[in-house]
């Protein structure tokens, strides 16, 4: 549908004199692709305007990478930015000291509250949790009988409500007396939809807050949602002091932008996704995984789970340190080719990662399996201590190595020096967002590049 | 103070107190600016076109479509065709005005009813209460209606759908949750048709149109309906969310692709939503717009209309 981020820029940059380094030229046209791509992502117009306020200060303030295409540096600065304001790590939910903890969900119409209360229930039990849910839309036909229906389901008890209890505060209250009746440690209190400007209905959530002090004001925003996601989210919060925000709906394919939009007006937390109609179709939130997302770039998430499930994470892990300290030895080099290896050709994996793409634009870059195969046979040649440390390999050990391998001694001194300039690029890159990466998913455009 | 390639820059306030202030600026300006533009005193600047790209693409309408629209405008403005503001603004709505009304048609002629109204759309978006509105307006009109649950798939929605049946005393054909939905409008098109009523509309379960397997269902649905009745489904109504952004497009494409809708009906316009993302789906799809929904009760559909529509996109 549409074109990535990553492929727009790496147009723009092509297109541009100057390939080498970041320009205030080449910059506007960048810019404008990455405004084009956030609005197309539904994200709010002056959201859009800042941020690329932010990404232009950025990006001139950055020491220009001669490791990273123009392209490459600026993705990863507008992701960054993206990540900064989402959230950089999921917020988990909070508890009252005294139980039942009482947790409001609230949001616009058909937004998915009713079902959200579901998997939150059933993510409750499953952690330890008691749950009792309460449906306090007395208004919607088959509202309660909805929320009722998905308690049989999950076999997870709601508070029906006695024949008097008429009124959303009647329930709620009842609710929470049964809870503490039945010791039940967290009520869900699942309220009508209701439009952020219907005074008596945001006065009637107004006055549930003052009757039940809630831990947690959830607001519920459909992932579709464009631009009046800011007007909704941001009168919710002003009348509620919402304490976070579930996104439903990711199983689609809507970019999502209106997770920037609310974070930025409300600056809570987003908590939880939403990702099916089923019970079980709940997720905590990822902020780069939303953030590549809304990017278009969700094909590098797939191959860096793909990549992740082949790869030991304890290796991984400890690759990436190695890469950090600049401890990255030959034997490394080794291991992680293998690893790549084992993920199918390279040509595939390459071709879903935008970054790569970018190089694959390069004339010089070319994936040629044989030359894997022909790195591997140098370093299977070598003695563990010439893996361990580069440096003593001399004149004579380059000899014995060509030999070994049946590659040419120039071969192997080419290998030696995109090894050396590797470590030196990834030194760099340490504690950036490729820096984080590193070990898992850098080396593929980097063996694309080199060899 | 930010060090940069360029020099030193002043560090900027907060996203947040920039996006709220702009935000109420922007409200204020615009409206203003508006009206100093209608009684004819204020010149076109670059200001006014940002204004103007604000109120396009803050309605939804989408970046690409008010590039265009825009591009248009500009190429008349530099040809001196545009004195002044005013006239720039009529302009571009009269566009607006043009592009829906180009996706007009007469509703199909059933010779010989039931005629067929499935409804369909992604989640939650109103689909099930436009079926009551729906029912209510055309028992106004003196004519016959059963309702078809088949939604068989969401909590209670076959309830909700019931409910919506005794406020308009039109009946429901059901079967069990879980049961086949063309199962369900089979019985129902059966009904109707020995029972010679004027229209059977089918609730269907929402789904994201990028789940194939439920897009089949629908176009299992429709193979059943016209083999009770040829030419049936005879409208095939979408139902949009106006707060609905971008994504309204692909929706509205892969909706029509499997299961060949014949208008939309747009709801929750009582919000502050646009809706805008019908215009780019009316320039692309040419789909028309049958209907606006205006609220939660019964009496809150109503007819679309272009100029009223367009006008309240230009509405702070
Ligand atoms: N695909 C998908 N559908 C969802 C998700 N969450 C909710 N839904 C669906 O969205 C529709 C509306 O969900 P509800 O839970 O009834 O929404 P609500 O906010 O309670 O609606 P009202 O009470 O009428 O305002 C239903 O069809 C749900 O199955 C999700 O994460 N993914
Ligand atoms: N304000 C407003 N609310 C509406 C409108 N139309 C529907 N709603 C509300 O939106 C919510 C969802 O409506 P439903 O009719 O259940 O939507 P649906 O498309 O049938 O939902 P699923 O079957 O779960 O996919 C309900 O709370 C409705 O009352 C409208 O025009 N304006
Ligand atoms: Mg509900
Ligand atoms: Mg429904």
């Amino acid at each position: 549908m549409f074109e990535n981020l990553s492929e727009k820029l790496q147009r723009v940059f092509k297109n541009l004199r100057g390939e080498g380094k970041l320009t205030a030229e080449n910059m506007e046209s960048a810019l404008r692709e990455i405004r084009v791509a956030l609005l197309e992502a539904d994200v709010h117009f002056r959201v859009v305007k800042q941020l690329i306020e932010n990404i232009k200060q950025k990006a001139m303030g950055e020491e220009v990478l001669t490791a990273l295409s123009p392209s490459q540096q600026v993705v990863k600065i507008v992701h960054e930015e993206l990540i900064k304001i989402l959230g950089s790590h999921q917020s988990k939910l909070r508890f009252a000291n005294e139980p039942p903890t009482v947790i409001f969900i609230v949001g616009l119409q058909g937004s998915g509250k009713t079902t959200t209360t579901g998997k939150l229930a059933r993510w409750l039990s499953k952690n330890g949790h008691s749950p009792l849910m309460v449906s306090v839309d007395v208004y919607r036909p088959a509202a309660r009988e909805q929320l009722s229906v998905i308690g049989r389901e999950l076999k997870l008890p709601v508070y029906e409500g006695t024949p008097g209890e008429t009124t959303p505060a009647d329930l709620a209250r009842g609710a929470r007396k049964e809870a503490t009746n039945t010791g039940r440690d967290v009520v869900l209190i699942d309220t009508a939809g209701r439009l952020h400007i219907d005074e008596d209905l945001m006065k009637e959530l107004q006055e549930l807050k003052g009757l039940l002090s809630p831990t947690e004001i959830l607001f519920v925003a459909d992932a579709m949602t464009g631009q009046d996601a800011v007007k909704s989210a941001d009168e919710f919060h002003k009348r509620l002091g919402i304490t976070g925000v579930i996104l439903t709906k990711m199983d689609g394919d809507a970019r999502g932008g209106a997770a920037l939009s609310i974070r930025t007006v409300t600056n809570q937390p987003l908590k939880f996704v939403g990702v099916g109609e089923k019970f079980d179709a709940i997720e905590p939130f990822h902020p780069d995984r939303v953030a590549s997302r809304i990017l278009g770039m969700g094909d590098v998430l797939s191959i860096i789970e793909k990549v992740e499930e082949q790869i030991d994470q304890k290796k991984a892990e400890e690759m990436q340190r190695k890469l950090l300290e600049n401890e990255f030895t030959l034997e490394d080099f080794r291991d992680q080719i293998r690893q790549l290896r084992k993920l199918g050709p390279l040509e595939s994996i390459l071709s879903m990662m935008p970054q790569v793409g970018i190089l694959k634009d390069l004339k010089n870059v070319k994936v040629d399996e044989k030359e894997i195969t022909r790195v591997v046979a140098i370093i299977d040649s070598m003695t563990p201590q010439e893996r361990a440390n580069h440096m003593i390999i001399n004149g004579s050990r380059r000899r014995r190595i060509a030999r070994g391998s049946g590659t040419t001694v120039q071969e192997v001194n080419q290998l030696l020096k995109q090894y050396a300039q590797m470590r030196k690029m990834m030194k760099s890159f340490s504690g950036g967002f490729l820096g984080k990466r590193l070990g898992k998913m850098k080396l593929p455009d980097i063996l694309g590049q080199r060899l | 103070m930010i060090q940069t390639l360029f020099g030193s820059v002043p560090t900027q306030p907060s996203l947040l107190e920039r996006l709220k202030s702009g935000v109420q600026r922007t409200r204020q300006g615009l409206v203003s600016q508006l009206e100093t533009v209608l009684a004819g005193r204020k010149e076109i600047d670059a200001e006014l076109l940002e204004e103007l790209e604000y109120t396009l693409i803050s309605a939804d309408i989408g970046v690409r479509t008010t590039t265009e629209v825009l591009e248009i405008i500009r190429q008349r403005v530099d040809r001196k065709l545009v004195g002044d503001a005013g006239e720039l603004r009529q302009l571009i709505q009269n566009h607006l005005i043009e592009v829906l009304q180009a996706t007009e048609r007469p509703l199909p002629r059933v010779t010989t009813p039931p005629a067929v109204v499935m409804v369909v759309g992604v989640n939650g978006t109103g689909k099930t209460t436009t079926i009551g509105k729906l029912a209510r307006l055309y028992r106004e009109e003196g004519r016959s209606v059963l309702l078809c649950a088949a939604d068989t798939f969401r909590a209670a929605a076959i309830e909700q759908l019931e409910i919506w049946g005794q406020r308009t005393s039109t009946e429901v054909i059901r079967q069990k949750p879980g049961a086949d939905p063309s199962a369900v409008l089979f019985d129902a098109i059966q009904a109707g048709k020995s029972r010679k009523i004027d229209y059977v509309i089918a609730d269907t379960a929402g789904r994201l149109h990028t789940k194939s397997n439920l897009m089949a269902e629908l176009e299992k649905m429709r193979r059943t309906a016209s083999r009770l009745i040829p030419g049936a489904p005879h409208e095939v109504l979408l139902v949009m969310d106006a707060t609905t952004g971008q994504n309204g497009l692909e929706q509205a494409r892969r909706f029509t692709e499997t299961s060949g809708v014949t208008g939309i009906v747009l709801t929750k316009l009582d919000g502050t939503a646009k809706g805008g993302v019908v215009i780019p789906i009316a320039r692309e799809l040419n789909l028309p717009i049958r209907y606006v929904g205006v609220g939660e009760k019964p009496e809150d559909l109503l007819p679309f209309e272009p100029e009223k529509f367009v006008a309240s996109l230009f509405e702070a």
